[in-house]
C-alpha cells in the first residue's frame, strides 16, 4: 500500500486521539448508554478528521481514501466499539449520498455543520418488518404541493437520540419493489417526528440506538438527496462505503485484541510458566493473526480499487463478511484464553465480545452478503 | 518575534532502548519519536508566537541523527514553521556540554528573541542543556516555567519551586525552560500534518556551524539497575503507625 510519511503521522494522531481523549471516557459512556456525539465530533472535526474525503468547500479535508483506512482502523482499537460505530455512521454511513448527490443547498445547510460536528446525523432505513430486504420498506413520504408528507417508522437507528438530522430512504411513489424510493434529509424537529424509544441492546452499549416514528412529518420536497425514486440505487451504494468502513475497523480491533491478549499470557503464569509458553495457545493466536493479516490486505485492495473509482461492490461484501466472522473468532478466542478473568466484566474481552457480535450482522448480514456475492458471481438461479 | 525551541527525537520509549555494547550509546533507530517533553515547549512557542501576531516565527532547533524526521514532523504539524536540525556523524554520543554548545551555534545562526526548551529530554536526563545555551548565548534563563508570558516587552514566568512559584520575567533575547505542566499540547491537525511535508528543514553540520565535537565526556561502562530488594511486610496489630515513624527516620525523612 502506497502509505506515504503524511499518513503513518495521521495515523499516531488518531492513535493518540483514541487513548487520551476516548478511551479514558468508556467506562462513563458504557454505564450512560450514550456518548456526547456533538462534544467528540466537534474535537475531532477541528483536528479535521471528520469527512476526511469530502470535498474542502463543505468542510472536508480532501484527503485521500488511504487517511479513512487509517481512521477506521484506529478507531476500531478503541476500549469500546460504539465510538467507531457512531463515528462511521456521521462521516461514512449518513453523508455520502448527500456529499456525492445533495443540492448546494442541502450540501450547506447539513453537510457543513456534520462535517463541522456541530450537527450529529443518523442514517435510518431499516424498518420493523423489513431489514435485509430493503426493498419492503414501508415508509412514505407523499407529495403535498412543493413539500413531502413522511409517515412509517424506522427500527435499530444509530445515534437516534442525538441526530439533528436522518438521512431516510422512503416511498415517494408506487411503484414498489426498488423502484420509487428516495433518499430524504429529515431534521430531527420537525414536528410529527419521535424516537419512540430508545433499545437496549446486548453490545454497542455507550450507541443510542432508536425506534423512530414519523406521523405527518413535513419536509421540503427538496430535502430529497438526488434524484428522486433513485434511492434505493443510491443507498445500495451508500452501503459500500459503510461495509468498507465496518471492515477497515474490524482489523485494528482484532489486531488490539491479540496484542493485548499476547501481552496477558506472557504475564499469567499456569503450570510454573507464563501461559504463552503454550504452544497451541501460540500457534491458535499465530493462525488468528493470519486470518488478520489477510483481510488488511484484502481491504487495502478493497482501498486501492475504490480510489482508483471502481465498483467495489464485491470487494466490500466479501471484506464485511470476513470481517463479521473473523471478528466473532478473535473475540472468542481471545476471551477463552483469559479464562475466568476473561468473562469478567472489568476486563475488555468481555464487551470486545458483545460489541462486536453486531458486525455479522448491522450494515447487512452475513447473509445478506453471501446474496450480494452469489449474485455477483453468478452462483444463482 | 523570532522564537526558537529546542526540541529532540528519541527512540520510541514503549519500545525497549538498546545500548550499543562498545560505546554504551543508546541506538537510535532511523524513526524517532518527539520527546513528549518537547510538546510543552513547542505549544509554549506557538502561544507566544500567537499572541504576538503576524511576523513572529517558530523555528525547531535540534541536534540528531535525522533519521525519518517523523518527531521533527511532528512539531511542524503542530504549527512550527521551520527547523534546523544539526546533524553530524561526530556528535554522536556528544555529552551536554558539546550539546549546548551546538545547538547555541545553531540557535545564534538564526537569530532569536525567545528561545524555549523543556526541563530535561527522556532518553538523556541531564536536564543541564538549556542552562548552558543560555549561558553560551549569554542570555538570562528563565527556568521550569509554570506559566509563561509576554508582558510590556518582557517574558514572564512562573517559576515552579518547590514551596510554590517565584514570578520572574526577563527582557528578551531570553531562555525559558518549561515544565510539562505548563500548558496542554495541541494536537497536530490533518492539515497541519499536509503542510508538515512542505515546511523548510535545514540540515547543518558541525563545519556549518564553526563548531568541533569536544567530549569531555566518556561512558565507562553501563551496569543494570539493581533488582528492587524485598519489601517488608508490617502486619498490624494496633502498633503499626510506630514501626512506619521508625522506618520513616531511619530513612532519614522525618
Ligand atoms: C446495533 C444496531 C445498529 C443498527 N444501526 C442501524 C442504522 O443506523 N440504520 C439502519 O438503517 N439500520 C441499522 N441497523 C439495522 C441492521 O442493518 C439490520 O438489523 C440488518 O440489516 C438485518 O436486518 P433485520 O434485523 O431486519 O434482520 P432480518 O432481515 O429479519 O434477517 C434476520 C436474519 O435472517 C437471515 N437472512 C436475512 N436475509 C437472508 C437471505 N436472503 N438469505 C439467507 N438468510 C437471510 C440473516 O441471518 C439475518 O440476520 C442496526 C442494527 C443493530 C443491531
Amino acid at each position: 500500500m502506497p502509505f506515504t510519511d503524511e499518513h503513518h503521522d495521521f495515523r499516531r494522531l488518531v492513535r493518540s486521539f483514541v487513548v487520551q481523549e476516548i478511551d479514558p471516557h468508556v467506562e462513563e459512556w458504557e454505564a450512560k448508554g450514550m456518548m456526547p456525539l456533538h462534544d467528540v465530533f466537534s474535537q475531532m472535526a477541528e483536528l479535521g478528521m471528520i469527512g476526511l474525503e469530502y470535498d474542502p468547500e463543505y468542510g472536508g479535508q480532501g484527503a485521500d481514501h488511504l487517511f479513512t483506512v487509517i481512521l477506521a482502523e484506529e478507531f476500531g482499537r478503541a476500549a469500546g466499539g460504539s465510538i467507531g460505530m457512531a463515528l462511521g455512521v456521521q462521516a461514512d454511513m449518513a453523508t455520502p449520498s448527500l456529499h456525492e448527490f445533495g443540492s448546494e443547498e442541502l450540501k450547506q445547510r447539513y453537510l457543513a455543520p456534520a462535517l463541522r460536528g456541530e450537527m450529529v446525523c443518523s442514517i435510518a432505513v431499516t424498518e420493523p418488518d423489513a431489514g435485509s430486504d430493503v426493498a419492503a420498506i414501508r415508509t412514505r413520504a407523499d407529495s403535498d404541493g412543493d413539500e413531502l408528507v413522511i409517515n412509517g417508522s424506522k427500527m435499530y437507528i444509530t445515534n437516534a437520540l442525538q441526530a439533528d438530522w436522518m438521512c431516510v430512504l422512503a416511498r415517494t411513489s408506487d411503484e414498489g419493489g426498488h423502484h420509487g424510493m428516495s433518499q430524504i434529509v429529515v431534521p430531527a424537529d420537525a414536528p410529527g417526528f419521535e424516537v419512540s424509544r430508545k433499545l437496549d441492546k446486548l453490545g454497542m452499549r455507550a450507541s443510542d440506538t432508536g425506534l423512530l416514528t414519523f406521523s405527518d412529518v413535513r419536509v421540503p420536497a427538496a430535502n430529497i438527496i438526488g434524484t428522486p425514486g433513485d434511492g434505493f440505487r443510491q443507498q445500495m451504494a451508500q452501503f459500500v462505503v459503510e461495509r468498507m468502513w465496518a471492515a477497515y475497523g474490524a482489523v485494528g480491533s482484532c489486531e488490539m485484541a491479540l496484542d493485548k491478549t499476547k501481552g496477558y499470557l506472557k504475564e499469567r503464569v499456569a503450570f510454573g510458566k507464563p501461559l504463552l509458553h503454550n504452544q497451541y495457545l501460540q500457534y491458535r493466536l499465530a493462525e488468528l493473526a493470519v486470518e488478520v493479516d489477510l483481510l488488511k490486505h484484502y481491504n487495502y485492495a478493497t482501498a486501492e480499487a475504490y480510489s482508483r473509482g471502481e465498483d467495489t461492490t464485491r470487494f466490500a461484501a466479501i471484506a464485511k463478511i470476513k470481517a463479521g466472522r473473523l471478528l466473532r473468532e478473535v473475540a472468542d478466542w481471545c476471551l477463552q484464553f483469559h479464562g475466568g478473568i476473561g468473562y469478567m466484566e472489568e476486563t475488555w474481552t468481555a464487551r470486545f465480545l458483545r460489541d462486536n457480535r453486531l458486525m455479522s450482522i448491522g450494515g447487512g448480514s452475513d447473509e445478506t452478503m453471501l446474496q450480494v456475492l452469489a449474485r455477483a458471481d453468478g452462483y444463482w438461479m | 518575534m523570532r522564537i526558537a525551541v529546542c526540541v529532540k527525537q528519541i527512540p520510541d520509549p514503549a519500545a525497549p532502548y538498546e545500548l550499543d555494547p562498545e560505546t554504551h550509546f543508546v541506538v537510535r533507530p532511523e524513526d524517532q519519536v518527539l520527546d513528549d517533553t518537547d510538546r510543552y515547549g513547542v505549544e509554549v512557542a506557538l502561544q507566544l508566537a500567537e499572541a504576538a501576531g503576524d511576523d513572529a516565527s517558530v523555528t525547531l532547533v535540534s541536534m540528531s541523527p535525522s533519521g525519518s524526521l517523523q518527531g521533527i514532523r511532528q512539531a511542524l504539524a503542530m504549527g512550527a514553521d521551520k527547523a534546523v536540525i544539526v546533524d553530524d556523524a561526530s556528535l554522536r554520543g556528544a555529552d551536554a556540554l558539546t550539546t549546548s554548545r551546538v545547538i547555541a551555534a545553531a540557535i545564534g545562526r538564526e537569530g532569536y528573541d525567545v528561545v524555549v526548551a523543556g526541563t530535561e529530554s527522556t532518553d538523556g536526563y541531564t536536564g543541564v542543556v538549556p542552562q548552558q545555551i543560555a549561558e553560551v548565548l549569554g542570555a538570562p534563563s528563565l527556568t521550569f516555567a509554570r506559566k509563561v508570558e509576554a508582558v510590556d516587552g518582557k517574558i514572564r514566568i512562573e517559576r515552579q519551586t518547590q514551596a510554590g512559584y517565584d514570578v520572574v520575567e526577563a527582557a528578551p533575547p531570553v531562555l525559558l525552560t518549561v515544565t510539562s505542566g505548563a500548558v496542554e499540547p495541541r494536537y497536530p491537525t490533518f492539515k497541519g500534518i499536509m503542510q508538515a511535508k512542505q515546511k523548510p528543514i535545514d540540515t547543518l553540520t558541525c563545519t556549518d556551524l564553526g563548531v568541533t565535537a569536544d567530549n569531555q565526556q566518556v561512558i565507562t561502562s553501563v551496569d543494570p539497575v539493581p533488582a528492587r530488594q524485598a519489601g517488608e511486610i508490617v502486619e498490624d496489630e494496633g502498633e503499626g503507625h510506630l514501626r512506619i515513624v521508625a522506618m520513616l527516620e531511619e530513612a532519614k525523612v522525618i
